[in-house]
């Protein structure tokens, strides 16, 4: 889910502190951030007074402003991102409030490069990779804060310090507040060294168990979120997609439409041909309205007929036939480690399985949805997004015009997952707003939502292992038949399409000596994109529940087996996503604690049983422990989860908490009832009474989550408490039952195995 | 024409009688606490009180409400500086992730401790159905509990 593989990456210019100065507010504040004449004319000229584009603004009552680059989507970076400026700027955490800075882009000889950084949530990199920057901004400005307290005082700069909002001179006995030195401080030159950052031991704020900095707002109702947003005039659209995987319009009949009261247009909106990459996801008719419920009813109103396309013959059981086919013939061999035939020849015992993942839908809460107002010269877009230089890109594309008049701002974005690095629906609005001449705000509903999407990829999963009769794995095989995610990216090469299907330095890599990892396309026309620890998710569970598997088959336990492969701390190689290098020990630390907690050792009578499972992901470890009960008819009790994980140095214990929670569940939803199917080239699932998302009922009222520091710097934290859930889950089932769940979602296979 | 009361206030609303309430406090009233998540009743992010009783507001037809008292999340507090103890409970145990489906949590979770302050984990559960995509439901556990603890502090 990195941005720069999800999107062709802006250019990321690493000296961007050179992009600062100081400045004065127009109240007589003190302003550091980005000069205004680095901002593009549409954000010059926006309302909000040139405040644009800056990182900190010190107001004469000692408040202290700071921006916020990041998309917040629920992953706490509003909160995170200034507690890491106001750490090294030295202020009090409550005298802090937020701004959010809209999309930053600044064209070069060659294309674009990021004004405040890169501008994305997706790969959980906005903490680990604004670390050193964010903290160098708040660097900065105290600096120039001492400078302008030590100039005053007749003093070298050394000798003054600061502490929370107030720059003081021991030797003199005096002090200024951060407010009555802004004047001095805006004219100073900014450093040419960036100042040295704290050690972690001095830090007041970064550590400290922090609130959401939104919540006031979000429990009043306050809060903004894309779908709130309005723009002058604007009109209300929905679209009507094709059901058809790849289908056209073959016949529209819109006089109903048209007459239904507060209908202002009806028109088709041009999908991609198939094949092509999806700038939107489906062809369809649009319909413009003076209010949401009209464009609905509007909608309802349309009489489609719709040719079926290239995969009218396209079922969920026809994926699996031929992804069992591929997996029986030889397919495309990404890492081969050792002779794997020849130890799989001479192993003792040889151990194999299959796994199903199938594809699953993002179902942010809300629903898709984007203003816009496409004007001749330049372009205002509202867009709940997680990648808004895609936003951009994508508007340049419907409209021509150029990127640097495309003004995207950005609002609290009620879900992401991964379903907002892609920008369809900004370009549908752009579409809209463009043929209509108005403003317009694009609302899909949830069944728009649930069969429209560009779904977490579908996979079976073969794993073998040979072993040498004395407990030793010396062979190692995964092959997975799956429909990759890079389907239909121009930018990708067919060679290159596993690479977001199998990670492959992930374990058991580098541990295994004999390993051999092979990818199978399977071809479908469902769209496919990146889903919350993409790849991940799928590879935790067949590999996770597979180390079970050949550990009941040799007689060895789960855990011993995964401490001794994990073995002592060292580095190992990791080119993916998430390295250079990840520690497996950090694994079985986590495993050991999370083992401990649950009383792995206890012996529990028939039908209950724990299991454990852990995983590495994009920088981030977690290891999940579950306490299950299986009943004699197969009903499934999950008694208690133990979660932990180790996001390195932790900046927020609180929004680490808040993601290993909600990874957790996240993970028990998916693997207890979620799935996308297809029949006949449609997408079945249509909204939450046959997508049904996980409820508070279902979750375990024990329910504990552990944080494992390491280090002196953070990894992310958005998706490595997902992972290890789901064969952490079925691991555990397998321990009570005998039931050995192979196939994602569990729904009613228990009872029906134990019927 | 159809009136009513949204937050105390007196309001009327003269388009077609089968909008839907939800799109009514959106679109009409400009009153966007209330979040549209799944239009069939079944994810309650547009939880509001009917009557003091919570309903889902993108089921309502809004011809079904004249003479009827409708709050929203914009009204659950007492003033503007003094939150509702199911909202200080909810800061209190930093319950929002993404935030969008918490106006309808809360005004489903004030319900229910005005029919029963002191709500067991399990009546909590047969309560609390609404849906949240981010998995906050440890903490919404947790906040009733706190809000229910307050209310009697008051009390």
């Amino acid at each position: 889910m990195r941005p720069a593989h999800s999107q062709p990456a802006e250019r990321v210019d690493r000296g961007r502190r050179r992009f600062l100065v100081g400045g004065l507010t127009a109240t007589g504040g003190f302003l550091l951030g980005v000069p205004l004449a680095h901002l593009n004319a549409a954000a010059a000229t926006d309302a909000t007074g040139g405040k644009i584009g800056f990182f900190i603004e010190i107001k004469p009552d000692n408040h202290v402003v700071i921006g916020v680059a990041q998309p917040e989507i629920g992953q706490g970076v509003r909160t995170s991102m200034p507690m890491l400026v106001a750490e090294e700027l030295d202020v009090e955490w409550s005298k802090v409030s937020i701004s959010q800075m809209p999309l930053g882009i600044v064209k070069t000889a060659d294309g674009f490069t990021w004004k405040y950084g890169g501008q994305g949530a997706g790969g959980s990199t906005s903490v680990s990779d604004n670390w050193e920057f964010l903290r160098g901004v708040g660097a900065t400005a105290r600096h120039m804060l001492k400078d302008a307290a030590a100039r005053r005082w007749g003093v070298p700069i050394q000798s003054c310090r600061t502490e929370p909002g107030v720059v003081i001179c021991d030797a003199l006995n005096e002090r200024l507040g951060y407010a009555e030195l802004a004047l001095d401080a805006a004219a100073l030159p900014i450093p040419d060294e960036p100042p040295a950052l704290k050690d972690p031991s001095e830090f007041r704020i970064i550590g400290q168990a922090t609130r959401v900095v939104d919540a006031r707002d979000i429990v009043t109702g306050k809060a903004r979120y894309g779908i709130d947003a309005e723009l002058p005039g604007m009109r209300y659209a929905v679209i009507r997609r094709c059901p058809y995987l790849d289908g056209d319009v073959e016949s529209l009949d819109d006089s109903a439409a048209r007459k239904v009261p507060g209908v202002l247009d009806v028109f088709r909106i041009e999908g991609p041909k198939p094949g092509e990459p999806y700038l939107i996801l489906a062809t369809g008719v649009a319909v413009v309205a003076t209010s949401t419920w009209a464009a609905l009813e509007g909608r309802k109103a349309l009489k489609v007929t719709w040719t079926r396309g290239p995969h009218a013959q396209e079922s969920t059981d026809a994926f699996w036939n031929q992804a069992g086919e591929l997996l029986s013939g030889e397919g495309q061999v990404v890492r081969n480690d050792g002779d794997f035939g020849q130890a799989l020849g001479s192993a003792k015992q040889v151990v194999s399985a299959r796994y199903q993942v199938p594809f699953v839908n993002h179902a942010p809460m809300e629903p898709q949805n984007c203003c816009a107002d496409i004007r001749e010269a330049s372009a205002h877009i509202i867009a709940p997004t997680q990648m808004p230089s895609g936003a951009s890109r994508a508007v340049a594309a419907v409209t021509g015009l150029p990127r640097e008049n495309i003004h995207v701002e950005m609002t609290r974005v009620g879900g992401g997952f991964g379903r907002r690095l892609t920008n369809d629906y900004v370009a549908e609005a752009a579409m809209i707003s463009k043929k209509i001449g108005a403003p317009v705000k694009l609302q899909w509903s949830r069944e728009d939502d649930v069969r429209h999407d560009f779904y977490r990829p579908s996979g079976l999963h073969e794993l073998r292992a040979g072993l040498d009769g004395e407990g030793h794995i010396t062979a190692w095989t995964h092959r997975l038949a799956s429909a990759g995610k890079y389907y239909r990216r121009a930018d990708v090469k067919p060679e290159e399409q596993y690479a977001a299907e199998l990670y492959v330095d992930d374990f058991p890599a580098n541990i295994i000596q004999n390993l051999r990892v092979e990818w199978f396309e399977v071809p479908s026309g469902v769209p496919r994109g990146s889903w919350r620890a993409p790849a991940h998710t799928a590879n935790a569970f067949a590999v996770q529940s597979f180390v079970d598997e050949v550990a009941h088959a040799a007689g060895l336990d789960p855990l011993q087996l995964r401490l001794s492969l994990y073995g002592e701390s060292r580095e190992l190689p990791y080119e993916q996503h998430g390295g250079p290098t990840y520690n497996p020990f950090r694994l079985s630390r986590l495993l050991s604690h999370v083992a401990e907690r649950i009383d792995y050792a206890r012996p529990r009578p028939p039908g209950r049983a724990v299991g454990i499972a852990s995983h590495f992901t994009f920088g981030g470890y977690g290891a999940h422990a579950v306490e299950v009960v299986v009943g004699g008819n197969g009903e499934l009790s999950i008694e208690r989860i133990v979660a932990a994980v180790d996001c390195g140095l932790v900046v927020n214990p609180l929004g680490v908490t808040a993601q290993l929670e909600g990874g957790t569940i996240d993970g028990l939803s998916t693997a207890l009832n979620l799935e996308i199917t297809v029949e006949k080239g449609q997408i079945q699932q249509s909204n939450f009474h046959n997508y049904r998302l996980l409820g508070l009922k279902d979750v375990p009222v024990d329910f504990e989550t552990h944080i494992l520091p390491w280090g002196d710097t953070p990894t992310g934290m958005g998706e490595m408490g997902l992972p290890s859930l789901a064969p952490a889950l079925t691991n555990a089932i397998f321990n009570a039952s005998g039931v050995r769940i192979r196939k994602l979602p569990i729904k009613d296979q228990l009872r029906k195995a134990l019927a | 024409m159809i009136e009513f009361t949204v937050n105390n206030q007196a309001v009327s609303f003269d388009g077609e009688g089968n909008t839907p309430l939800l799109w009514v406090l959106r679109d009409h009233f400009r009153l966007t606490g209330t979040k549209f998540g799944c239009g069939i009743g079944r994810c309650g992010a547009c939880t509001v009180h009917i009557d003091g009783k919570a309903e889902k507001a993108c089921t309502t037809e809004v011809s079904s409400l004249a003479g009827r008292r409708v709050t929203t999340i914009e009204g659950l507090a007492p003033s503007d500086d003094r939150l509702h103890p199911v909202q200080i409970a909810w800061i209190e145990e930093d319950v929002p992730q993404c935030g969008y489906c918490q106006a309808g949590m809360i005004m489903q979770a004030a319900e229910l401790l005005q029919v029963n302050p002191n709500p067991s984990d399990d009546d909590i559960a047969g309560h609390m159905s609404n849906l949240c995509r981010c998995g906050t439901y440890v903490r919404i556990r947790k906040a009733i509990h706190r809000a229910s603890g307050l209310l009697q502090e008051v009390v």
